[in-house]
């Protein structure tokens, strides 16, 4: 299968438009052929513009692993799928199965069940395919999928294809396998365990033809690759080319993220994380070959909810056991609920790309009322959002912002930024401060992770941190509350504009 | 003859799925191998197969409890820093062990 060249990247260097992304398009997916797109529009985790509208899951009943890699520390979930130093309630597959009932009940929004962990769920065949035969039986509504790190991949194919199974994630950290030693200790394999180069060959070797058997099936396979500088930085761009050679259909790089406290191997012989300058370069870099997943959240093995919220507090199995469901009108609601999320959905892509319309689909690149000039330099700015497309989130609930990019020929989402990084799980992070952290320094780092924006949207925010962004080179905005993130963005973008400030290279920041 | 489990175990099943002769099961606070049914492998691998697929240093050991896989075998991590690590656990800071 050989895919269109897919790309979100509406150019950004002056020159207006180009050949891709403009005005055609509201989201990358619709490059891609129908059959594809159709399997992935309401996939909250594929798609840019589903995953403001639908919810996913994912179950922790795969504890086990069959690798070690530099990044992971086996007391926490797997690192290649969730954030590091997560811990996930491990679940039998009855147990889970109970879980995904009672969620899909409570949050018709659900489409999604995915096994990702905490270990590799391919090195728990037995506990994920149980999982997965028992949810097609009694939820057949719900999408499965499945990540893993590849190297039992060939084996499992078929399989997979049995469980319907469409979407497959499988982690490339690279094709050569010197680097992969360096990612890599070891594997277990063939009642072994092997070490340094020829262990990384096997896996490299396994995952290459797991990801060809896979697309020979017609089965989706997204690929995801952990940024690691001075290591596979480069090599990521032949990764990037490689996978979609081959026929994945996106390519989502994210940051390595190393702590010591982790325990991991990378944490404790301080191997550096990417800066998100450098993160978004490899990004920019692989998009020109495929379509990225810029907006991934690396959610916990068990996360429950919209991607960027994680709701799994309230089923905690005691909690389950207290619940009451009616399964089947719970599925009947589930479709009045996502048929009426796909009408409004296909309605904004509908949106003709005349100068008229406002610039509501996401990723759009509506043409302006009045033309910009074409060297209009472009300008990052952070948004605080809690879904929906609006900006709707004080400054200081906001653990993450959405970047976006404007610039004459549009506004494109770029990635996201989270702010703390280095919690412990999302739901212990109270706006105080734990661990000894305080709310000073969550705020400091707050704005460092907001490095080359120059403005940040929210709904409302607080004196103290309006002083210190201004400070910091990055210009505070509440005005566009509860407004749509593209037309606001490119409001701004314009006043900045009529003010004459994009003729000029971008301020100098100050680094928090 | 028989291996067994130390508290270093963070119960992720690996060994469980890969034992020939079923002789892990889930025990509180770690897992823990039947003696009775646990062969060391010598009859079936070259290599004990839990010890060969446990993720965690110092987990499994044999009768003279000494590890199979010894600190600094599994993550290339220096045993100096591991030892410095640990130190630093026990005198009651925080730290990753
Ligand atoms: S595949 Fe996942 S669980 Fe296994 S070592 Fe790598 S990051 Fe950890
Ligand atoms: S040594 Fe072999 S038989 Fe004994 S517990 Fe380990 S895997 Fe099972
Ligand atoms: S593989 Fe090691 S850490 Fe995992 S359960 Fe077995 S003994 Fe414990």
């Amino acid at each position: 299968m050989d895919l269109p060249v897919i790309s979100n990247t509406a150019p950004a260097s002056g020159g207006g438009c180009s050949s891709s992304g403009c005005g055609t398009a509201p989201d990358a997916l619709s490059h891609l052929p129908d059959h594809i797109r159709a399997k992935v529009q309401d996939h909250p985790c594929y798609s840019e513009e589903a995953h403001h509208y639908f919810a996913r899951m994912h179950v922790a009943v795969a504890p086990a692993c069959n690798i070690q890699c530099n990044y992971c520390n086996r007391k926490y979930d797997c690192a290649n799928e969730s954030r590091p130093g997560v811990v996930s309630e491990l679940l039998h597959p009855d147990q889970a199965i109970k879980k995904v009932l009672a969620v899909a009940a409570t949050i018709p929004q659900m489409t999604v069940l995915g096994i990702a962990g905490p270990g590799d769920p391919l090195a728990n065949p037995e506990r994920t395919f149980e999982t997965f035969r028992q949810l097609s039986e009694k939820a057949p509504d719900i999408k499965l999928c499945v990540s893993t790190n590849g190297l039992n991949l060939p084996k499992y194919v078929d399989e997979i294809a049995k469980h319907n199974i469409d979407h497959v994630t499988i982690t490339i950290n690279c094709l050569d396998p010197e680097v992969g030693a360096k990612i890599y200790p070891w594997i277990y394999w063939e009642n072994k365990r092997i070490r340094g180069v020829e262990a990384a060959a096997i896996l490299i070797a396994q995952q290459q033809r797991g990801l060809e058997m896979l697309v020979e099936r017609g089965i989706l396979v997204k690929v995801n690759s952990v940024m690691i500088p001075g290591v596979n930085d480069e090599h990521l761009k032949e990764v990037s080319r490689a996978v979609k050679a081959k026929g994945a259909f996106l390519h989502n790089v994210m940051p390595l993220i190393a702590e010591a406290e982790h325990g991991t191997y990378y944490g404790i012989m301080a191997q550096r994380s990417p800066s998100t300058e450098e993160l978004q370069a490899i990004q920019d870099e692989c998009a020109g070959d495929m379509a990225m997943m810029r907006h991934c959240r690396q959610c916990r093995a068990d996360a429950v909810g919209l991607l960027g919220e994680d709701r799994g507090a309230e089923f905690t199995l005691d909690k389950l056991d207290a619940m009451e469901i009616d399964y089947d009108s719970a599925m009947a609601r589930r479709k009045e609920v996502h048929d009426a999320i796909i009408d409004q959905l296909e309605a904004r892509r509908a949106l003709p790309a005349a100068p008229a319309a406002p610039a509501t689909a996401l990723d759009s690149s509506a043409p302006l009322p009045a033309p910009l000039p074409e060297d209009s330099r472009p300008v990052l700015m952070a948004v605080a959002t809690a879904g929906q497309g609006l900006i709707n989130q004080h400054f200081g609930h906001a653990r993450e912002f959405l970047v976006y990019e404007a610039s004459p020929a549009g506004v494109r989402f770029i990635s996201h930024r989270k702010t703390e990084l280095y919690c412990v799980g999302g739901d212990t992070c109270g706006d105080e401060g734990q661990d000894g952290v305080s709310a000073d320094s969550i705020l400091d780092r707050t704005i460092a992770a907001l490095a080359g924006c120059e403005v940040v949207l929210c709904s409302k925010i607080g004196f103290e941190p309006w002083g210190l962004l201004e400070q910091a080179g990055i210009q505070p905005n509440g005005e566009h509350a509860m407004e749509a993130i593209e037309t606001a963005v490119m409001a701004v973008y314009r006043e900045l504009a009529e003010a004459g400030k994009l003729a000029t290279p971008a301020p100098d920041q100050k680094r928090a | 003859m028989a291996l067994s489990i130390t508290e270093a175990c963070v119960n992720c099943w690996a060994c469980v799925d890969v034992c020939p002769n079923t002789a892990i099961h889930e025990s509180d606070p770690v897992f823990a191998i039947d003696s009775d049914k646990c062969t060391e492998c010598l009859a079936e691998f070259p290599e004990a197969q839990c010890a060969a697929i446990c993720p965690i240093e110092c987990a499994i050991v044999d009768e003279l409890g000494t590890p199979l896989n010894p600190l600094g075998s599994l993550t290339g991590i220096p045993v100096e820093k591991l030892q410095e690590l640990l130190a630093v656990a026990t005198r009651g800071q925080p730290a990753s062990t």
